[in-house]
């Protein structure tokens, strides 16, 4: 066999196991699509419990509260960014760093300090490559988010936007994710956390009766207490949530194309291997023939 | 009398819904029964299992802590991070 036609037969064995790779991953993903998606609307009717909760008291009452009043100078800002912890999910990634590169030079140009809160070892990455610091990250808990992973990253924030600015804490908190449009289409999506603007209309239910006046218990002071935290918490949840479901889409995505190239790569790879082996067969005929011309003409 | 419209849901998804005579729950000032057409109010939840009365007269239990309770129009949302039915 020739040397050439052995290179042909190597690369398309390679194209071949690669894309058993990638076809098996393609199917994982979309399986796990369907449970994040899922997920995504089981947490429903919770986070629009909580919303309409909030909504009820901050409409209620006209209370000060540290987490709904704006600041009058912001002067440092937190990001925070979802991303996930493994790649191959194509521009998954690659897009939630830009918008979240986007709005940090924006704040920047405002006069805001930008301090970094990081999901997944992607984001890490990126930032540790670049040698800048970061507040904190999070890693291994993209994949299938837990409710508690939730809390600690709501926790934290919340404890750091309390500190007075003085002694570093942030007046505002910005959070950076990928919202789950389609099994299509995955946007980046950034949204102002704290100070609080309540998310009206997203996750109101339909009918837009007035809210009631409501009786509280113990007060209202202690029930916003108790409520901000838990709202920040879904909210969180639900980037958590979003960001898997975005992420599976966008791996089922990278992987099709992946296994489409392998094939491509296949059939090129056969075409010329079999070129070279009928190239090979006409040269050895030919030399057959020159070579019994050659005896018989020396006779 | 009107029934009360309830839901009991935790972080990850709801755990029970349905329509009941009366609740019986713990805030955090101490217990409270709600029949239909009490007056809309948010309570914060304490330790202790909300105990549901259906229509039929069964009684379901749930451990909700952590959480919250809103009553409006009839309709009463049990929401906890971590809730679940006693069975």
């Amino acid at each position: 066999m020739g040397a050439q036609l052995r290179v042909y037969r190597q690369k398309i064995r390679s194209a071949q196991t690669t894309k058993k790779i990638t076809r098996a991953m393609e199917l994982i993903a979309a399986s796990r699509i369907q449970k994040a998606q899922q997920r995504v609307a089981a947490s429903g009717p919770y986070s629009r419990a909580v919303t309409r909760a909030v909504s009820a008291v901050a409409t209620y009452s006209n209370v000060d509260h540290i987490l709904t009043t704006e600041p009058e100078k912001v002067e440092r800002a937190a990001i925070v960014i979802f991303s996930s912890d493994r790649g191959l999910a194509g521009a998954f990634n690659a897009n939630v760093l830009r918008e979240a590169e986007e709005l940090a030079s924006l704040l920047k140009s405002q006069g805001k300090d930008v301090v970094y809160y990081l999901i997944g070892r992607k984001a890490v990455g990126y930032f540790a490559f670049r040698k800048r610091a970061t507040e904190e990250a999070w890693i291994g808990g993209t994949d299938t988010p837990k409710v508690e992973l939730a809390r600690e990253i709501g926790d934290a924030l919340v404890s750091r936007f309390i500190q007075p600015t003085s002694e570093g804490g942030v007046d505002e908190i910005h959070i950076v994710y990928n919202r789950f449009v389609s099994m299509l289409t995955q946007t980046p999506e950034v949204v102002r956390l704290l100070p609080l603007e309540v998310v009206e209309g997203v996750e109101e239910p339909g009918e837009r009766e007035i809210l009631p006046l409501y009786e509280f218990e113990p007060e209202v002071d202690a029930v916003l207490d108790a409520l901000l935290p838990v709202y920040i918490e879904s909210r969180i949840f639900n980037a958590l949530l979003q960001s898997d479901a975005s992420k599976q889409a966008a791996t089922q995505k990278a992987m099709k194309s992946a296994s489409d190239n392998a094939d491509k790569l296949i059939r090129d790879y056969t075409r010329l291997a079999n070129n070279a082996r009928q190239s090979e067969i006409t040269q050895q005929i030919s030399e057959i023939v020159g070579g019994a011309d050659a005896l018989a003409s020396a006779k | 009398m009107a029934d009360l419209n309830v839901s009991v849901v935790s972080a990850a998804q709801e755990v029970w819904s349905g329509r009941a005579k009366q609740i019986v729950a713990r805030t955090v000032e101490g217990e409270i029964g709600i029949l239909p057409g009490h007056e809309p109010m948010l309570a914060i939840l304490g330790v202790g299992e909300v105990r549901v009365t259906t229509e039929d007269g069964a009684t379901v239990r749930a451990n909700a802590e952590d959480g919250f309770l809103s009553v409006e129009h009839d309709t009463v949302t049990i929401v906890a991070r971590n809730a679940e039915l006693i069975s």
